[in-house]
């Protein structure tokens, strides 16, 4: 099976794309002759042109929002955006345009379009340029969010949001570009919307997306050495959020940690504990942990910077003190 | 400030139409129809505000039918339009029946956007108004990008892109303009400039009160026409419209009117001195090309009386025609969340349970 890099992953998918769809076309800062600033597009000027690969200026409202509009005419655009942090400044145009655009014209037009864009922190880039703020559109109906974890599921999600008729945001995290996997010829299709059990356990679920669900499988590996069966549950989709299968993976373990790089107040972790709450209060042996960002804008100094990320370390310190509130150690 | 203001505007306005008894007397027909239906449609509208069957923001075009029907009848059909919140006028200019749009304030499945948007937010695939945008400056990007895709498979379809003058001072205005330049787009800035955004005057808020000007900034042609002609206007908007069909490039054009009554149906508009109110009223852009349609003997009196009449029969119809349309059905609420079906959607009610 071949094995990818999570971005030589996203590249191919990208290239296939292109070849396969006339109206597909990307879009954004330094994606052309520069070869983007994480190297996701690499080649694809020289193989396609600039009509499909369209440098733009530092104006994220604007050529994010002129993707919105070329994709309710039919286009499909695939929009990079350097980080998720700048974003924010072409917030107006995903939230209040992107995502209302199909329902707040009674269904009339649909916006097929990707918004890729890498959060995370750890790079030591500092505050303004290390956040994990997926939740803010995670939160808003007429959008979709997905945050796939490895090569493989980077490729096959990529591959459905832009073959979907909706707005979809594609969370790519720095820390994971360079991670390697497998990704099978015949890659399934992936739906928006399903979480993946991506470990079986008995004992403790351990739930996460994007990079922290890659830290939960390396913390169920070390609780295996311990004796401990720690089921992992990678989220994937952000919205739809698929509680279904959070909720039946818990209910047969009985407590759980949930890991998220974004901060604890208010987070992803939140909605995910609220819903175990709601759908598995019976089962449950323990309150539900939550693993995140201590509450500060990222600092720079490395100490600094690695004590406020949730680790390996935090998952697993969380998990031994669950299982110890529940007896299972 | 207010008068130098006025000095410079009369000053930069265009005046390029051919003498009025030159013109095809069905057009001037179905122009003055247009704007005594606009006209008619909008005090409808502002009628049914004040008796709850029109909720939410109400922007009116009273005072800008010259700039609605001028602007509207100078695109082709397959002509792209997007706008602001104050877009009835241009709705029905576009060409969508006015039952539709009245329809739509009164949050009816008949709208233009099936009750979904109101006001602010018209929207029809068929008369390809790409809707109505309730965020100053939204739907400037929005446009750009549909310009784009025109382009980009080679159509020969124009963008006009509809904006108020207060949108001059939005981010969004300068990045549109700057990539619609860079990308050669066959698309048209209309700035309707009232000197009013919502009360506060385009001096107070514009560090360059000529607003054409800004266009020169991204080497853009721009200019400004007397918003209340709607002749001056038709033919600006043509030669614009065209030369972004032809030559693929964007321009802007500035039309100046004054806004008849307060921002929106709420607005008293105590803010406006008698003075402005009084000018306001001698500009009233329909009163003046009926004058002007009487004094070149295009129409006597009584068909001048008839046509009007047509126009504001049309908009009673329309009222008519809201009023006995249904209310959308609770059970559509989650009918237009997501074009493509996903797994996992939440369609529950406030209090309904997650599980």
């Amino acid at each position: 099976m071949p094995v990818l890099s999570y971005r030589e992953a996203l590249r191919s998918t990208l290239r296939e794309e292109l070849i396969r769809d006339d109206n597909v076309f990307l879009i954004g800062e330094e994606i052309g002759v520069f070869e983007g600033s994480y190297k996701i597009t690499e080649g694809l000027l020289g193989e396609f042109g600039d009509k499909r690969v369209r440098d733009t200026p530092i104006s994220e409202e604007g050529f994010v929002g002129a993707a919105i509009g070329a994709a309710m005419l039919g286009l499909r655009p695939v929009v990079e955006l350097m980080t998720i942090n700048f974003s924010l400044i072409a917030i107006d145009q995903i939230v209040n345009h992107a995502a209302k655009i199909y329902g707040m014209f009674g269904g009339q037009t649909s916006v097929p379009m990707v918004i890729r864009m890498p959060g995370g922190g750890g790079q030591q880039l500092g505050a303004t340029h290390s956040q994990n703020i997926e939740l803010y559109y995670a939160f808003v109906p007429g959008l979709k969010v997905v945050a796939p974890s490895t090569p493989a599921d980077a490729k096959a999600l990529l591959r459905t949001a832009i073959r979907d008729d909706d707005p979809v945001l594609f969370l790519e995290n720095l820390a994971l570009y360079n991670v390697k996997g497998e990704v099978p010829e015949d890659l399934p299709t992936a739906e928006i919307g399903r979480a993946a059990v991506t470990r079986p356990g008995t004992d403790i679920t351990l739930i996460g997306y994007s990079r922290m669900a890659a830290v939960a499988l390396d913390a169920a590996e070390k609780l295996a050495a311990e004796g401990v069966s720690a089921e992992v549950v990678d989220l994937r989709s952000l919205r739809p959020l698929d509680r279904e299968t959070l909720v039946r993976s818990v209910r047969r373990t009985g407590c759980a940690v949930v890991a998220e790089d974004d901060w604890l107040t208010y987070g992803i972790g939140a909605e995910v504990a609220a819903s175990i709450s709601e759908g598995a209060f019976d089962h449950l042996d323990a309150p539900v942990r939550r693993v995140a960002a201590a509450e500060v804008p990222l600092p720079y100094a490395k100490s600094l910077e690695d004590a406020a990320l949730p680790s390996v370390d935090s998952v697993l310190t969380a998990a031994r003190e669950t299982l110890h509130a529940v007896g299972r150690r | 400030m207010a008068t130098r203001t006025a000095r410079r505007r009369n000053e930069a306005t265009t005046i390029d139409h051919a003498p009025i008894s030159s013109e095809d007397p069905d057009t001037l027909r179905q122009y003055l129809r247009q704007m005594a239906l606009i006209r008619r449609f909008e005090e409808r509208a502002a009628q049914g505000y004040t008796q709850a069957r029109i909720g939410g923001y109400c922007h009116l075009n009273l005072g800008e039918e010259a700039t609605v029907v001028g602007t509207m009848a100078a695109l082709h059909p397959t002509d792209y339009l997007f706008t602001n919140y104050r877009e009835h006028g241009y709705a029905i200019a576009k060409g969508i029946d006015p039952g539709r749009v009245m329809a739509e304030l009164y949050g009816r499945t008949t709208g233009t956007s099936k009750g979904w948007g109101g006001s602010m937010h018209m929207f029809d695939t068929e008369a390809r108004l790409l809707g109505g945008y309730g965020i100053v400056g939204g739907q400037l990007p929005l446009a750009t990008g549909a310009a784009l895709a025109v382009t980009y498979r080679g159509g020969d379809e124009v963008v006009l892109c509809q904006m108020g003058d207060g949108t001059t001072n939005i981010g969004a205005f300068h990045e549109s303009l700057n990539l619609a330049v860079l990308w050669n787009l066959p698309i048209v800035f209309l700035v309707v400039n009232n000197d009013l955004g919502m009360g506060t005057t385009v001096d107070r808020s514009s560090a360059e009160p000529e607003l054409f000007k800004r266009a020169s900034a991204y080497r853009m042609h721009g200019e400004r026409v007397d918003g209340a002609d709607v002749l001056a206007v038709h033919a600006a908007t043509a030669r614009l419209v065209e030369r972004a069909r032809t030559e693929s490039r964007p321009a802007l054009l500035e039309a100046v009117s004054k806004r008849l009554k307060g921002h929106s149906v709420v607005d008293p508009a105590r803010y406006r001195s008698a003075d402005d109110v009084a000018a306001a009223r001698d500009a009233d852009p329909l009163v003046r090309f009926r004058a002007a349609l009487a004094a070149a003997r295009v129409f006597d009196e009584a068909e001048l009386d008839t046509v009007v009449a047509e126009g504001r029969a049309a908009a009673d119809d329309a009222v008519a025609f809201a009023a006995k349309s249904p209310h959308p059905d609770v059970a559509t609420l989650f009918d237009h969340t997501y074009a493509t079906p996903v797994a996992s959607v939440a369609r529950r009610l406030p209090a309904d349970p997650i599980f």
